[in-house]
């Protein structure tokens, strides 16, 4: 019988006939930790008896929840990852240089069909160039750091196809929300998904990443795409090392075969404070906002921002919205700069922060207040997500969060579209 | 390994902001500290309340959200000596065994706040001692019982040097 993605990975990588429900010990390509996480890590690896990684150049740590540094008990924890970086010789994104979720496949560290962990939850985002990339915690992180290896239960696979286009004025982030609303936010336990379809074809690599992202809002372990020419041209434009893809055979087996139209699905966004309570714009409208966020590992590179300026351009924020701007790299920066797309939310009355995670953690840069409605692009919106458990977050797509921040309330972005 | 205490039930999908909030997660590896804070957004007095020894138990999808070990960590340090949950989150579930804080995925439904009850783990069941009841619980795949009873994969790593299955 064939195999699906996860499955020709694992074996790969384990040297075994890798099948669903099996538990494999598999060589990975690539491993990060980001500074939430990096500090436990380094004191397991120090536990663990370890002194040195098993491979530097398979190895990065970033910087990017609370970049800068906005306390000091932080500020060690920072130094404590300099410190290991330099000494185990790894390469180190220090503040400034993004989230590790837009930094990694960005910088050429990896390549279709590489097996690759990070110790962030969002590290699903690689399945969009065809990596299998899971999320674990400080302690596997440090397994395998000391390893190169770590142990994988080869997951069962959903798979979902996604035909027509989708509607002008509507992003991938809606149809990431709308299928979180289908599947619900345990919808995917224990699975790997794989997306494929009309609509993943037509998407940019950038869209892509934004559906890959959200699939662990659904309980899944990766999110995976076959690499196609688009993916595999993004691939060798940054950096990859091998440009060889993995596909699903056709008569894999897949628990479950999901199909949907998409030509129906409409600007969506997550209420207070679960992420797969959505609701199309059009049932919210009206609702006040006092912040907007657009950035994060979810809707923080070029073409988001380029979407919300769109939008944005020539207009003003809202007097009575604070709207924040945190691009996902140091590169997503200049290439805003350079096309004035950073010019143009600026004007418009962005208050632009350090690229990195931004506010989307609650650390730091835009903590609402009490009783207050943020509308943001990122992935969560768990009560207390950015800092005050008596604020509401709503999440949307870059589009609806631009449009939302003109009016101070929740707006459908297809009443800006240019004629 | 037998463990006995009292419940503290919560519902579905308690996820990892609110077993311990981003507000403090990242200011400390200080876990006694964190662990002040469990539970806070959910219940402002909970980590007051526990008593060394108590059981979590909570409905489907304990534990979504973040990859961060402080939340198993802020839980294991309060004093909770298991979680029982319908389901897991898998992240989540995994940190919980590296870090040897013991998770039972058993049917957690008819469990009441307060009542007392005994965890075999290595039998993989459940006695409700107050309401006089069993339950089963899903088996650990051997590889991860292997690492909690080692009390973690830092310490099954020292011991062993790599991974053997
Ligand atoms: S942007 Fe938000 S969701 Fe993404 S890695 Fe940073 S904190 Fe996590």
């Amino acid at each position: 019988m064939g195999k699906t993605i996860s499955e020709k990975i694992l074996s790969a990588h384990s040297g075994v006939d890798a099948r669903a429900g099996q538990i494999v010990v598999a060589q990975l390509d690539f491993m990060m930790g980001q500074d939430g996480t990096s500090p436990l890590a380094i004191e397991a690896f120090r536990e663990m008896g370890a002194s040195r990684v098993s491979d530097p150049a398979k190895v990065a740590m970033v910087i990017d929840h609370s970049a800068p540094s906005p306390l000091e008990g932080v500020s060690r924890l920072h130094a404590l990852m300099r410190e290991f970086a330099r000494e185990q010789g790894i390469t180190f994104y220090d503040i400034g240089q993004g989230v590790c979720h837009c930094l990694i496949p960005e910088r050429g560290h990896l390549s279709p069909g590489d097996l690759m962990v990070g110790a962030d939850s969002h590290t699903c985002t690689y399945g969009a160039v065809n990596v299998f990339a899971t999320g674990v915690g400080s302690t596997d992180l440090a397994a395998a750091m000391m390893t190169g290896k770590l142990w994988f239960k080869v997951p069962q696979t959903i798979r979902i196809i996604l035909d027509g286009a989708l509607p002008e004025g509507v992003c991938s982030k809606d149809l990431a929300l709308w299928l979180a609303g289908k599947l619900t936010a345990d919808g995917a336990t224990y699975m790997a998904i794989e997306y494929e379809g009309e609509a993943i074809d037509e998407m940019s690599v950038e869209a892509r990443f934004t559906l890959s992202n959200m699939a662990v809002e659904m309980g899944a372990k990766a999110g995976l795409m076959e690499a196609d020419a688009k993916a595999l041209q993004w691939m060798r434009e940054h950096g990859a090392r091998t440009l060889e893809r993995v596909e699903s055979d056709p008569d894999a087996s897949f628990v479950e075969t999901l199909e949907y139209r998409v030509h129906e699905v409409e600007p969506m966004v997550a209420k207070p404070h679960t992420v797969d309570n959505v609701a199309p714009v059009g049932e919210l409208e009206g609702i006040r906002i006092d912040q907007g966020v657009i950035g994060t590992c979810t809707n923080g590179r070029v073409e988001d921002l380029e979407i919300a300026a769109g939008i944005l351009r020539g207009r003003r924020v809202n007097p009575d919205v604070r709207l924040v701007v945190a691009p996902a790299s140091q590169r997503v920066l200049l290439e805003g700069m350079d096309r004035g797309i950073i010019r143009d939310l600026v004007e418009a009355g962005a208050a632009l922060v350090t690229p990195g995670c931004g506010p989307c953690v609650g650390t730091h840069n835009g903590v609402p207040g009490d009783g207050e409605n943020v509308i943001s692009t990122a992935n969560r919106n768990f009560k207390g997500r950015m800092g005050n458990p008596n604020a509401f977050i709503y999440l949307a797509s870059p589009a609806t969060v631009a449009a939302s921040v003109i009016e101070g309330s929740i707006t459908d972005p297809r009443r800006y579209l240019s004629p | 390994m037998i463990l006995r205490g009292k419940t503290r039930v919560f519902g579905d999908h308690v996820n990892t902001d609110y077993i311990i909030s981003g507000r403090y997660k990242f200011k400390t590896l200080d876990m006694r500290e964190l662990a002040r804070h469990v539970m806070e957004d959910l219940r402002p007095d909970f980590a007051e309340e526990i008593e060394t020894g108590d059981f979590i138990v909570a409905g489907i999808n304990f534990g979504c959200g973040s990859s961060r070990e402080q939340a198993p960590l802020a839980i294991k340090y309060a004093g909770i000596s298991a979680v029982l949950a319908s389901s897991f989150a898998r992240i989540f579930y995994r940190n919980c065994i590296n870090k040897g804080l013991p998770v039972v995925e058993c049917d957690t439904w008819g469990i009441a706040e307060g009542d007392e009850l005994e965890v075999d783990l290595g039998k993989g069941s459940i006695t409700n001692l107050t309401q006089g009841t069993n339950l089963k619980a899903a088996p650990l795949p051997s590889v991860m019982s292997a690492i909690l009873a080692e009390g973690g994969l830092a310490a099954y790593l020292k011991n062993h040097g790599s991974f053997e299955l």
